[in-house]
């Protein structure tokens, strides 16, 4: 399973990264290198095996829904890059974008 | 700071009046500033702020006349940079969180402040804690302090290197691989990766949930055990942190190894082994015998496809838990046309190769007609290395010993390929992965250089693991 220019362009539009193509070209060789490692997995026999998302020993405890929220020492004004009123700022919207249209 | 000093001879010579906390921590950046401890020098601490520690010190000098006597009362403290604290930045090692102050701590740092430790400096990592020798930290390369050509490890490198430098004698760090364990070994300290749920992980940073828990480094074994005491046991603010009673570790020194069952996994001695390596582990596997434990050959047959799985797994988690750095809520903000705009500029501006790399595989590995292949096989395969430990330590095993690393610390630049820096955590990242804790000590060294040996137990038996850690240490000696 060869990783293409395409899957790479692909990936990087799904996690928001802007690639250049010199650095995509060399993404596509890296993760390549890196996929072959993984192929040995394919040979192993997990028939009837349940996959785990995790190993907490003792398991994910259920609490009743009564957490308060975190009292920050600062506002969000102190760490966040844009905020108005004690709301996050982002850019306006202008048209409805999808992801990849120009 | 005077290199030989252990947390417990601080905490007794603040405790009896002896000494001041501030003296111990004026002691300990100027330690810091005599090796050269900041970005023009060995590059192993990103933030320090003096006049805090010196606040917190006075305070605690207070406490003792008022009769507080914390387990680390006076002791100071290096945390890794991505745990968050109130008084200094939590960067994360990447640009994208490059003077970010936390709105609010870790668990982990309240309850060391409870404890009566001074935090003085945060320490360079690899960004993000990806990586394996803090060559990969926006602030340039960590070096390590027994040898500047080399590297201290990583990903908590810049930990590793304080507490091996003299300037602390506990360091937190954070595990997701390996990245407390590998510094710990290639700087000649102790380091220890608990239990998945033996601490808070509120305020460290997420990278790979599943296998993220902070870690302690110390100078000596028993630093590290109070260190872990210090920090363990359950916290409402992290569903995932057990309920499990925290023994106090540092008992385990009255340990005795008579009857302890120590398995030796053929898995971990493989022949291209480097056989000064191999030495050092005999030769403590020897010490053990001596000291009454039987030591017994044992197989975990799925150990070489921990790599594969944790190198999908990890970046899997990862690219969704970074999916957070996007210019809205902290950190950088790169603006750009419209919203996809400003996410793209500012997460290829903000994150290095590195992370970018792993986010890219990560999202790869998840995306649909994929996921079945890598993503789900890997939690499969997962299924079966955690399956592997159980099976051993069901056989009357209580512990396992291993080397930590195949090598002792590189020179900074020798490993380009991918992959083959990703091999550094071949014999680490099964315990993240399979959830049980796990610890490093120096057993010896090679070429002047340390050689880490390694204890895995079985989940929440960190004490039996401390108590073969204490007796190996005394043992060996000066030797290591």
């Amino acid at each position: 399973m060869a990783v293409t220019p395409d899957d790479v362009r692909h990936v990087a539009l799904l996690a928001r990264l802007g690639l250049t193509p010199d650095a995509l070209n060399a993404y596509v060789a890296e993760l390549n290198t890196i996929l072959e490692h993984m192929d040995v997995l394919s040979r192993v026999d997990t028939e009837g095996v349940e996959p785990v998302a995790g190993i907490g020993a003792a398991g994910a405890p259920l609490r009743p829904d009564d957490n308060k929220p975190v009292e920050l020492a600062r506002a969000i004004a102190d760490f966040a890059p844009k905020t108005k009123d004690g709301f996050f700022l982002v850019p306006r919207l202008s048209s409805h974008e999808e992801p990849g249209a120009a | 700071m005077t290199p030989s000093l252990t947390a417990a001879g601080i905490q007794k010579a603040v405790t009896s009046g002896e000494r001041s906390a501030l003296s111990f921590a004026k002691a300990s950046v100027d330690r810091a500033d005599e090796i050269g401890a900041g970005r023009e020098g060995l590059n192993i601490l990103l933030h320090r702020d003096d006049s805090a520690a010196r606040a917190r010190a006075r305070s605690i000098d207070d406490g003792i006349e008022k009769g507080q006597r914390g387990l680390l009362a006076g002791v100071p403290i290096v945390v890794k940079d991505n745990i968050a604290t109130l008084e200094m930045p939590t960067s994360c090692g990447s640009r994208i969180l490059d003077g970010y102050v936390s709105p609010y701590e870790a668990t982990a740092i309240t309850r060391l402040a409870r404890q009566g430790a001074v935090i003085v400096a945060k320490s360079n990592m690899d960004e993000f804690a990806m990586g394996s020798s803090t060559e990969n930290s926006a602030f340039g390369p960590a070096k390590n302090p027994l040898n500047p050509a080399l590297v201290p490890g990583g990903s908590s490198g810049g930990s590793g290197a304080a507490v091996a430098a003299g300037i602390v004698p506990i360091a937190l760090g954070s595990e997701t691989g390996g990245s407390v364990r590998q510094p710990a070994a290639f700087c000649g300290v102790v380091g220890v990766k608990p239990t998945y749920g033996r601490v808070s992980r509120c305020g460290l940073v997420a990278f790979a949930s599943s296998l993220d828990q902070i870690g302690v480094f110390g100078r000596t074994v028993n630093d590290a055990a109070l260190g872990l005491e210090a920090v363990a046991g359950l916290d409402p603010l992290d569903s995932t942190s057990a309920a499990e009673p925290v023994p106090p570790y540092h008992d385990a020194a009255r340990g005795s190894l008579t009857g302890v069952v120590v398995g030796r996994p053929r898995e971990y001695f493989p022949p291209e082994l480097d056989p000064s390596i191999r030495e050092r582990c005999d030769a403590a596997f020897d010490a053990m015998r001596t000291l009454g434990a039987e030591v017994r050959d044992v197989s975990l047959p799925h150990t070489s496809l921990a790599i594969p799985v944790y190198y999908i797994i990890a970046p899997a988690e990862a690219s969704s838990n970074l999916a957070r750095f996007d210019g809205v809520r902290y950190g950088l903000r790169i603006e750009g046309d419209g919203l996809q705009a400003m996410y793209e500029a500012t997460r290829s501006r903000g994150f290095g190769r590195e992370v970018t790399r792993r986010i890219l595989l990560g999202t790869y590995v998840l995306s649909a007609g994929y996921y079945d292949a890598y993503y789900k096989k890997a939690q499969q395969v997962r299924a079966l290395i955690a399956r592997d430990f159980a099976n051993v330590f069901a056989s009357g095993v209580h512990l396992l010993f291993t080397p930590t690393t195949p090598t002792p610390a590189f020179p900074l630049g020798a490993k380009s390929d991918p992959y083959e820096m990703y091999l550094s955590d071949i014999f680490t990242c099964t315990a993240n992965l399979a959830g049980v804790p796990a610890m490093s000590l120096p057993i010896g060294r090679v070429n002047g250089l340390p050689v880490g040996g390694q204890f895995m137990a079985s989940h929440f038996d960190e004490r039996q693991m401390f108590v073969a850690a204490f007796a190996l240490e005394r043992a060996l000696g000066a030797n290591v």
